[in-house]
């Protein structure tokens, strides 16, 4: 079975983001970047289920030259291929990029069994570039999935509600938007850093698709809640506030 | 007309439809439009007049024959319809996993733009509307405009309150039967699955109870499994408890041992070194238990409770003890 | 997080609590202060400082005699708390060469009390099983190495403190602004309030810059990268159930280590381009994803180092999961060197800062002991935050030199190693002439200073004799040395050399009370005539050396202050800490005065021939200063000499240094004057003449009878140290400072060596030397002495061994030659009674 990840290159920030002077960007200086965390699941989904099966997995990305560093860490988790779909490094809206992505894959030399994305990207939090995606090869996809199972041509996919999970059976081949806890990524090696350093990664400048989309005026940064941990009291006295704080998050 | 997606569950409808209506019955406000809702499945009379309390005028109950269970596309496809019907300027879902999926569908099937995780609109913006909506998590916000045909939009849950309308309204419930088709219904939900919580692995847990140095024994981690069985979650440790040998080293969270993601993470007697936080900020709540009111722990919770674990932790388990009964 | 606001007033604040200042803190408060207050913008125990993600791991072996004796303080407070894990360690060797620095290590080893062994391929294979022997030369094993946990000890330290009703602790408060009135700190303006106080202690690593600033003052230390990932598991390290289940290796000859942590490994490396950041650049704690000194691994700057850890580990660091990554931030200084003890403009105002965790506690003690009684146990001087005073603050200069020095950290560095950058600084007026004779410049707190000059090459055959049997044929010996300066010296006894610029630190004190003062600061009388000069240690109050320095009296109510160059920030500051109210102004002259040295048999006549003064011994007797004109330059004269030779010291405002050089030089022609290096002047004539050297010979650790300075006596007037010395005088000493020789200088390989200073002296039996009180025999300083024939040593020496004539041994990489004590006290050896100096 052949598969395929798409994957996105974001800064990894802490709790307080700083923007450029122009408030158009993420002001990036001091800080490093990663795969979304939802998409380096869809990584290891894919790396595993093209072991299990000897398919290919291929890491596909939209975005700047400098994305070519989480390609090769999709290449170190075992990705056997990458596709870069190179950008001037603007951020493009969902519709630009699941058209860019869409095209990308079908010029792809070898067909995909299943293609996964990220539930949402940790940057964009647009909640759509997959499904779109699907909808333009004509494909099924179900989405927020953290568990899957292949059963012959049937993609076992499960999606967690309170109390349990709802599972959906689609046909391969089928997109599958993952959440965080599908699996635990691994960690690349030593080994497999460098030879990924040294691996091929197919590239390709798609055109930017005018498609009307949502147009980002300005970033701002929110009025943080600075505000303490609520502290629930000391001693353990405390212990009937943790109860009624435990029954509020429906955690009993 | 502003169309607003609901979803209901045990007679009522769920709290994040009704913070979806309130900012469509903002942006109808602002619009000076009726506000509309549609459902799905059979909308029961209670769920119609807690809408009408928060601004709906109708609410369109769609049944489908074949539409025995949430089916994303075939949800997709019968708002499609509606709007083809009803022209709103503005259909607005609450952005839970089917409002987003359900919209995700829709823009791609209407070949619309969809602005998701949004928490605020003015719909008088020179080109359509302006909008702010929520990234990373709640830590940026982005001012976008979005001008289409209608204007779709996902509320982002649990950020805006849910208030009534001032007067309240009485909605009309009206019956939709959109026309769909077989493969609308390819991706449906085919069954569901209590979750099984024995021996759920640290890194699936919903609740994860951590134990650091303060707990000062290998045999007094047994308070922190007691807890962790009473909530159906695991236990996990900071390096300094793996280091001790009072834990294995899987149990261990951190940058060099399990990154966790649970809805409540309760680490008690764990300072918080950045070492440890690396492995458990993808938490969705913390509950820090710790003697120490400048632990970097209790700066980092959103709950904190400044106490021996000792003593809180045994009466916890005694009060959720009781209440298992 | 508690929102409670901090007190109005305290006695002393400590900025940053990583180890430094926790373990500050705590003793600060063991030693008495009682109303401290530590801050931290960062949260407790782990603010997000170096601290967090510091390898921990303590090599006890050292080349320098400071860096070694901390740590092993550092060790003892470490093992008190049951902190300290002991795995052992081993460097091991790629090459011969650093086979040869094995050598060298194992003699400071034996200098400093520390236990080591070098052992070989096989023996490293066995320590440590997964290793690559095929790679490795040979391993220096030291089985005291181990590990430490820094946080959690600055944790106990801390809550030890507050426990004692001493301390008062801050977390998540960020001080925004240090007031000053007067020179004086007043207040430390933070975010949750305002704190007057009398001391501010900044020990906040990378970011104490910023604290310098905000109170007008300089820290210079830059941020800088060290790499480090964690890989794992690996089953051989999970198997051995410890936390630390292997020595720690340092894989030295490619700048890294690796570190077995549990089941993980830690690969951490010196070796990628150095990195260095802006303070500013650096995120808060709550930008930064992980932590602000925990920014994200440049990778492609780590390509080789995992490509080196592949080859020497490849069994478990091959497919180990790479966990962990970071561009570990780190303090770096212009010499690598801590910056400790109080800033030389502020008063109250102290650094404590650029300190690696292996010696973090026990800086801490020894600053809490500077701060609460004056002085500290252990000679701090090389670390002292001064000591750049007047050159090396800027931004330029110590990103310059910690660019270079980064690359040194893991290499071998040879003990007379110039740096390269900024350079050159601080030019003498003398400066181009130098160039010009072809001097190769070393470089002495910034200044250029000839250290031999390539045109004196012709002398070699003049003095071939003389020379040969001090020839240096082994390369570690000659390397940034040239026997062109034993030429230079012997030219200079036999005709006259000038030397110039020695790079001194000058500064005047002037004003009512200004003889009060300095009698006060001095052992030697001070109350002399207007123009006689006085050479003086300046003591600690326990009768350590502080400094030595000459003061000549300028006026009645004026004194001129002549130190070394690297000395003058760390006096000033001594010097202005105990002016109380005295009527004393301190006027530094350092940059405005040029310095030629004259000195030999002819000089005489020389500078007679163009001064306008009468030069002869009768007007102008020797340790006397008068106002002479030479030529058209006026300058000020000083009969002294530091080579043991008749001459002078002319001082000429900077800008007509050139002229006078001119004009001596020119002539000189006539006595065939030569331009003469430092490699004389600070070590040949020197060692000949006995002389002690500050930082080698004087240093806290030793006292003023036994280094052999007590010729003033013990003078009626009150001076700092008064009561030690004059006890150190009656006591019978437990060391004396000796100049002994190499007899034979052949080694096992037949090869000529040289020691070059820091070896252990041995007994005839072989046994190392030491004395009652614990410390050990090594030689202080090393120099050939060409007018003797001899390789002289300096070295304390235990009493018993104290005795002319005592034949001993020194060990040198690897050997040991046989020496003899030549002399015993001050006394020098060329020219014991001085008739060159009083000719």
């Amino acid at each position: 079975m052949n598969t395929l990840a798409c994957i996105k290159r974001v800064p990894e920030t802490g709790a307080k983001i700083v923007l450029t002077d122009d408030n158009q960007a993420i002001d990036t200086t001091s800080l490093g970047f990663t795969i979304s965390p939802h998409e380096e699941c869809g990584v290891e989904e894919a790396v595993q289920l093209a072991e299990e099966t000897g398919g290919t997995a291929t890491v596909l990305t939209l975005g700047s030259p400098e994305a070519d560093e989480q390609l090769r860490t999709g290449i170190a988790m075992g990705a056997d291929e990458a596709i870069h779909l190179e950008t001037d490094g603007e951020q493009w809206g969902p519709r630009a990029t699941a058209s860019a992505i869409a095209e990308g894959i079908e010029a792809a030399d070898e067909s995909v069994d299943l293609l996964f994305f990220g539930n949402e990207s940790a940057d964009q939090e647009n909640y759509q570039v997959g499904v779109r995606v699907a909808h333009m090869l004509g494909l099924p996809v179900v989405t927020g999935i953290k568990n899957v199972e292949i059963d012959g041509d049937t993609v076992v996919a499960e999606r967690e509600i309170s109390g349990g999970t709802e599972v959906f059976e689609l046909p391969i081949p089928a997109v599958l938007t993952v959440k965080e806890g599908l699996n635990s990524p691994r960690y690349p090696s030593m080994r497999s850093k460098m030879q990924a350093r040294r691996a091929e990664v197919a590239t390709a400048t798609p055109e930017r698709s005018e498609a009307n989309d949502v147009e980002m005026i300005e970033l701002e940064t929110p009025e943080r809640d600075d505000s303490p941990a609520e502290v629930l009291g000391e001693g353990p006295e405390a212990a009937e506030d943790v109860v009624a704080v435990l029954e509020e998050l429906e955690v009993i | 007309m502003v169309l607003v997606l609901i979803e209901h569950d045990d007679g009522a409808a769920i709290d994040t439809t009704l913070e979806a209506a309130t900012i469509a019955r903002d942006v109808a406000a602002q619009e000076d439009e009726p506000l509309e809702a549609v459902g799905f499945g059979t909308v029961p009379g209670d769920v119609a007049d807690e809408l009408g309390e928060y601004g709906v005028d109708t609410v369109f109950a769609v049944t489908h024959d074949d539409l025995t269970d949430y089916a994303p596309v075939a949800w997709a496809k019968s708002v499609r319809e509606l709007i083809d019907d009803r022209e709103p300027s503005a259909v607005i879902a609450p952005g839970t996993d089917r409002g987003a999926e359900t919209f995700a569908h829709l823009a791609a099937i209407a070949d619309l733009p969809l602005a998701a995780n949004v928490v605020e609109v003015d719909t008088g913006g020179d080109e359509g509307y302006e909008l702010t909506r929520q990234r990373w998590g709640g830590s940026l916000l982005e001012d976008a405009r979005i001008d289409a045909e209608p204007n779709l939009l996902t509320i982002v849950p649990h950020e805006v309150s849910a208030e009534p309308a001032t007067e309240a309204g009485e909605a009309t419930l009206e019956s939709y039967t959109p026309e769909l088709e077989e493969g609308d219904f390819i991706v449906q939900v085919d069954r569901r699955e209590e979750s099984d919580t024995e021996g759920v692995p640290i890194d699936q847990a919903r609740v994860v109870v951590g134990g650091g140095r303060g707990v000062g024994s290998a045999a007094d981690f047994d308070q922190l499994e007691e807890l962790a069985d009473l909530l159906n979650g695991a236990v996990g440790s900071s390096r300094a408890a793996v280091n001790e040998g009072w834990r294995p080293h899987d149990d261990q969270i951190g940058q060099t041992g399990n990154k966790i993601a649970p809805e409540l993470y309760i680490p008690a007697g764990i300072s918080g070194a950045v070492q440890h936080w690396v492995g458990c900020k993808g938490s969705e709540k913390v509950l820090a238990i710790n003697t120490d009111p400048e632990a970097a722990i209790i700066g980092k919770a959103d709950y904190a409770v400044i106490a021996d674990l000792h003593e809180v932790v045994p009466e916890i388990n005694r009060i959720l003890k009781e209440k298992h009964r | 997080m508690s929102e409670k606001s901090v007190p109005q007033q305290a006695h002393t604040v400590i900025i940053g609590a990583g180890i430094v200042g926790t373990s500050l803190a705590y003793h600060l408060a063991d030693q008495g202060r009682d109303d401290i207050l530590l801050v931290d913008k960062g949260p407790f125990p782990d603010p997000g400082g170096s601290t967090g993600h510091a390898s921990n791991f303590v090599f006890p072996i050292e080349n320098n005699k400071e860096m070694a004796m901390t740590t092993q303080e550092a060790m003892r407070q470490y093992k008190s708390e049951d902190l300290y894990t002991t795995s052992g360690g081993i460097e091991v060797a790629r090459t011969e060469e650093r086979l040869d620095e094995f050598e060298r290590q194992l003699d400071s080893a034996a200098a400093w009390g520390n236990e080591a062994e070098i052992i070989s391929p096989a023996e490293v294979k066995e320590k440590v099983p997964y290793i690559n022997e095929d790679l490795v030369t040979g391993g220096f094993w030291e089985p005291n190495a181990g590990v430490v946990d820094p946080l959690r000890f600055g944790e106990i330290k801390r809550k030890a403190a507050e426990s004692m009703g001493a301390l008062q602790s801050f977390a998540n408060t960020e001080v925004t602004n240090i007031q000053t009135e007067n020179g004086e700190v007043t207040t430390v303006v933070t975010d949750r309030g305002s704190i007057d106080c009398e001391e501010v202690v900044i020990a906040a690593g990378l970011w104490s810059p910023k604290f310098a600033k905000m109170a007008g003052t300089e820290i210079p230390l830059t941020p800088a990268v060290h790499q480090l990932i964690s890989v794992g598991p690996i089953d051989e390290l999970e198997a051995t159930g410890e936390a630390v289940g292997y020595p720690i290796v340092r894989d030295v000859d490619t700048q890294m280590y690796e570190r077995p942590s549990g089941n993980d490994m830690e690969v951490g490396s010196y070796e990628h381009r150095p990195i260095l950041w802006d303070v500013e650049d650096v995120p808060s704690n709550e930008e930064a994803a992980l932590s602000p000194t925990q920014p994200p691994l440049t990778e492609d700057a780590f390509e080789p180092s995992m490509e080196h850890a592949l080859e020497l580990m490849p069994d478990v660091l091959g497919d180990a999961e790479i966990r962990h990554a970071i561009d570990g931030l780190l303090s770096v200084t212009p010499d690598g060197m801590p910056v400790v003890g109080p800033l030389r403009d502020v008063d109250g105002l102290w650094s404590c800062a650029a300190i690696w965790i292996k010696e973090a506690p026990a800086f801490a003690k020894y600053t809490a002991q500077w701060m609460t009684r004056g002085y500290p146990d252990v000679d701090l001087h090389q670390s002292d935050v001064n000591r750049f005073d007047g050159y090396g603050t800027s931004k330029a200069f110590v990103e310059n030199r910690a660019n270079e020095g980064f690359q040194k950290i893991y290499d071998i560095v040879h003990p007379a190693e110039q740096w390269q950058s900024s350079r050159p600084l601080r030019q003498s007026g003398f400066y181009n002439r130098q160039a010009d004779l072809g001097a190769e410049f070393f470089e002495s707190a910034g200044w250029e200073r000839p250290q031999w000059f390539e045109s004196n090459a012709d002398l070699l055959e003049t003095y071939a004799d003389e020379i040969e049997p001090l020839e240096r044929p082994y390369e570690w010996d000659n390397r940034w040395w040239s026997e062109i300066i034993l030429a230079e010296h012997l030219h200079m006894r036999d005709n006259v050399g000038m030397i110039g610029d020695m790079g001194f630190g000058i500064f005047d004190l002037v004003g009512d009370d200004v003889e009060a003062f300095t009698q006060k600061m001095a052992v030697g009388r001070t109350d002399v005539p207007v123009g006689k000069s006085v050479y003086t240690p300046i003591l600690d109050p326990s009768g350590g050396f502080r400094s030595d320095l000459t003061m000549v009296r300028l006026a009645e109510d004026a004194y001129r202050v002549i130190t070394g160059g690297g000395e003058v920030g760390p006096d000033k500051r001594w010097f202005r800490n105990h002016m109380d109210d005295m009527d004393v102004r301190l006027i530094d002259k350092t940059s405005a005065l040029g310095t030629l040295g004259v000195w030999g048999p002819n000089a005489r006549e020389l500078v007679d021939s163009v001064a306008e003064e009468d030069m002869s011994d009768e007007v102008f007797p020797a340790y006397t200063a008068q106002e002479v004109t030479i030529g058209e330059v006026d300058a000020w004269a000083f009969r002294v000499s530091y080579v043991g030779e008749l001459g002078w010291e002319l001082y000429a405002p900077m800008e007509q240094a050139g002229r006078l050089w001119d004009i001596i030089y020119e002539a000189g022609q006539e006595h065939d004057v030569r331009p003469v290096g430092m490699g004389v002047y600070g070590t040949t004539g020197r060692m000949e003449k006995g002389y002690r050297l500050y930082g080698h010979e004087l240093e806290l650790e030793y006292n003023a009878a036994e280094a052999g300075l007590t010729f003033h006596g013990v003078k009626d007037a009150d001076f700092i140290g008064k009561e030690a010395y004059a006890q150190a005088i009656e006591e019978e000493n437990a060391a004396t400072l000796c100049t002994l020789s190499v007899t034979d200088h052949e080694s096992s390989d037949g090869v000529r060596r040289f020691p070059l200073g820091h070896q252990p002296i041995l007994s005839p039996d072989g046994e190392i030397l030491e004395d009652e009180e614990g410390r050990r025999s090594y030689v202080t300083s090393a120099g050939s002495a060409p007018s003797l024939g001899k390789h002289l040593l300096m070295a304390y020496l235990p009493q018993e061994y104290a005795e002319e004539g005592q034949d001993l041994q020194v060990s040198y990489m690897g050997d040991t030659y046989p020496v003899t004590v030549e002399r015993v006290g001050s006394k020098p050896l060329f020219d014991p009674e001085n008739e060159r100096i009083f000719s």
